[in-house]
């Protein structure tokens, strides 16, 4: 199958077009979508090739982005809104937690809400604390919403499309610094559902567990444990809600340990819940507790010397992992 | 049904609110009632004309205090009373409650609880029907409570912005919960507000079926004509408290005694008798008919079967 070397951007991009053009009710709302291209020129292009009516500039109103999205999901449109940063989404809460996420179930069923909500988290750009969180666990909590967190280019754009087929409310959360990735995209149509994480490397002495950008400190991680003859599996759970736990505790049974790795805040990220799963279904496997690499429960500092120190590092989860594998070991 | 002011058909959609509502105070007098439960006694011709209006695909969002709206948009009493004691028959299986009733057949889609919150998918929907060139218009409901929020005025501009197919509706009732428009709105009419976002701004009497229902039907017809939404202000009165749970106290006795001197339903029957659109006989036809069908449907929610299960399969998420 022939591929070609995608920016993470370009991938999402191309999903965005091939849903557009093979679905007249795909639309596109957002701020600086449609005439910009989007900040991060994820929607380039598409103004263009679809129309005003379709790809919309919208004033700055976060609540009106979504409930608009809603609306419109409700009669039979599949709209992909784009809140630029996940930091702003608090404004449109509401929307999100007590409209789209609730329409279906108080329905009965007969009402459904396919809309995507892109954003953007993430620190690592000297965006400072009002542009730089990871809050994808707030919609991880909430039932009713799918929440999707993809790490390289060639799995964005397959979830992306496949978060534009559901016919669920999904959050779909890129990191920043993955835009500019580079990963191969096959040239052909390549499906991922909803809910099926990957074992990114195969590796017997210790499963690291992440999502989103972290995938990629993970996979680094394992490869320095490599050269001290500790042998990481990397499971990247690639969507949140639905959550793959057939892959998630097959690899904890075969490894016998865990390290959960988040760049969100620690306290009530939703690595908790993934480490309070696995010891719930895999106690009698586990040769030690379930490790957490998270990021500092703090505000994420503007200054570069700061910033640095709170989200974690490929440093930091191999550090865990030693720590697992050498402790003392349980049986 | 098409889109018609029909003021007997009106006036019997408010006969049947007012006694549901009457009812639902009996129920709760007697403890047979689940829940805050929100009553529009005295704001029937506001929300039942705004509603009767409109056609059969025509849609509209309303609020944590819908009853009329529900019933002014055909709304079957039974599905209604059903939700309302949280039966498995109800709009929404009994999950959503009296505040939260959406009903894809009759166009109620959705209620809120959450003050402003139907708003911005009352906008969404009605670019829905801009971009697939339906001719199918939104009524948003509202109170003068939700006008002070951030949802309606970022729901106004793109409403005006886009030119949407959309009417909102305010009923101005005086109380947002206890507190009255004196000690919570910047202004004294919530329609001068429609200025700032490109749209009409209308006042009418909220009391009166006849000043209600032709300002809507004409908002609807310049919304379908393209030239984008209104908003329109029903000056009304909240004539019982905010909610069931309500301990009063707050509302002055002389303003309810004004209001009720203007009960929108005694006022109805007077359009009707002064207009020659029905009889003495005809309007106390109506009424027990009203009563009947209210006690008929009351009696089969109370009834009614309980749901059993929460997560059935496919509850929370469509597969």
């Amino acid at each position: 199958m022939a591929t070609r070397q995608l920016f993470f951007n370009a991938a999402l991009r191309e999903a965005l077009l091939e849903e557009m053009a093979a679905d007249p009710r795909v639309i596109l709302l957002g701020e600086d979508v449609a005439v910009y291209g989007g900040v991060y020129k994820v929607s380039q292009g598409l103004l263009e090739r679809f129309g005003p009516d379709r790809v919309r500039d919208t004033p700055i109103s976060e609540a009106a982005i979504v409930g608009a999205g809603v609306g419109a999901a409700m009669q039979g449109l599949r709209p992909v809104v784009e809140i630029m940063y996940a930091d702003f989404i608090p404004i449109a809460l509401d929307q999100i937690v007590n409209q789209a996420a609730l329409m279906y179930f108080v329905s009965g069923g007969t009402v459904h809400v396919p809309l995507v909500i892109r954003t953007q988290g993430g620190s690592g750009s000297n965006a400072g604390p009002q542009h730089s969180k990871s809050l994808e666990a707030w919609f991880a909590h909430i039932p009713g919403l799918k929440v999707v967190a993809p790490s390289t280019p060639a799995e964005g754009k397959a979830l992306l499309k496949a978060a534009i087929r559901d016919d669920n409310p999904v959050i779909f959360y890129e990191h920043k610094l993955l835009y500019r990735t580079v990963g191969p995209v096959s040239d052909e149509e390549v499906a991922i559902p909803l809910g099926q994480a990957a074992v990114k490397r195969p590796g017997s002495a210790v499963t690291l567990v992440a999502w989103s950008r972290m995938v990629l400190e993970a996979l680094k991680a394992a490869e320095a444990l490599a050269q001290e003859g500790i042998e990481a599996e990397v499971v990247d759970l690639r969507s949140l809600c639905p959550l793959d736990e057939t892959t998630l505790f097959g690899s904890v049974r075969k490894t016998n340990r865990a390290v959960v790795v988040q760049e969100a805040w620690r306290t009530g990220g939703f690595g908790a819940e993934v480490a309070s799963r696995i010891q719930e279904h895999c106690f009698d496997d586990l040769d030690g507790p379930v490790l957490r690499v998270a990021g500092m429960d703090a505000p994420i500092p503007f200054s570069p010397a700061l910033e640095k120190k709170v989200a974690p590092s490929a440093a930091d989860v191999a550090d865990a992992a030693r720590r697992l594998c050498r402790g003392p070991a349980r049986r | 049904m098409p889109r018609s002011v029909d003021y007997r058909r009106i006036y019997r959609l408010m006969l049947r609110t007012r006694y549901l509502e009457e009812a639902i105070v009996q129920e709760h007098k007697q403890g047979k009632t689940f829940g805050p439960l929100h009553l529009c006694i005295g704001q029937e011709a506001a929300g039942v004309a705004a509603s009767a209006v409109l056609a059969a695909e025509d849609v509209i969002t309303t609020t944590h205090r819908g009853h009329a709206h529900y019933i002014g948009k055909g709304l079957d009493l039974k599905r209604l009373c059903c939700e309302i004691w949280g039966k498995a028959e109800g709009t929404g299986q009994g999950r959503a409650g009296h505040m939260l009733v959406v009903d894809r057949g009759t166009g109620i889609l959705p209620g809120s609880g959450i003050v402003g919150g139907g708003l911005p998918v009352a906008v969404g929907e009605a670019l829905a029907f801009q971009i697939k060139r339906e001719p199918r218009v939104v009524v948003a409901f509202l109170g003068d409570g939700a006008s002070n929020s951030g949802a309606f005025h970022e729901s106004l501009n793109l409403a005006g912005l886009w030119r949407l197919p959309v009417v909102f509706f305010c009923e101005h009732n005086v109380y947002g919960l206890t507190v009255h428009v004196k000690d919570h709105l910047s202004v004294q009419d919530i329609a001068v507000r429609a200025q700032g976002y490109n749209m009409p701004g209308l006042v009418v009497d909220g009391n009166r079926m006849e000043e209600v229902a032709p300002v809507v039907l004409a908002a609807v017809e310049r919304a379908l004509s393209g030239a984008g939404p209104s908003l329109i202000e029903a000056k009304t009165y909240r004539l019982h408290g905010f909610s069931t749970s309500d301990t009063g106290g707050y509302q002055r006795e002389e303003d309810l005694a004004a209001w009720r001197a203007r009960d929108p339903i005694r006022l109805g029957a007077d359009y009707l008798l002064s207009t020659g659109l029905t009889t003495q006989a005809e309007v106390e036809t109506m009424d027990r008919q009203a009563r009947a069908e209210v006690s008929a449907a009351v009696a089969y929610a109370l009834a009614a079967a309980d749901p059993v299960e929460v997560l059935v399969p496919s509850a929370v998420f469509k597969e």
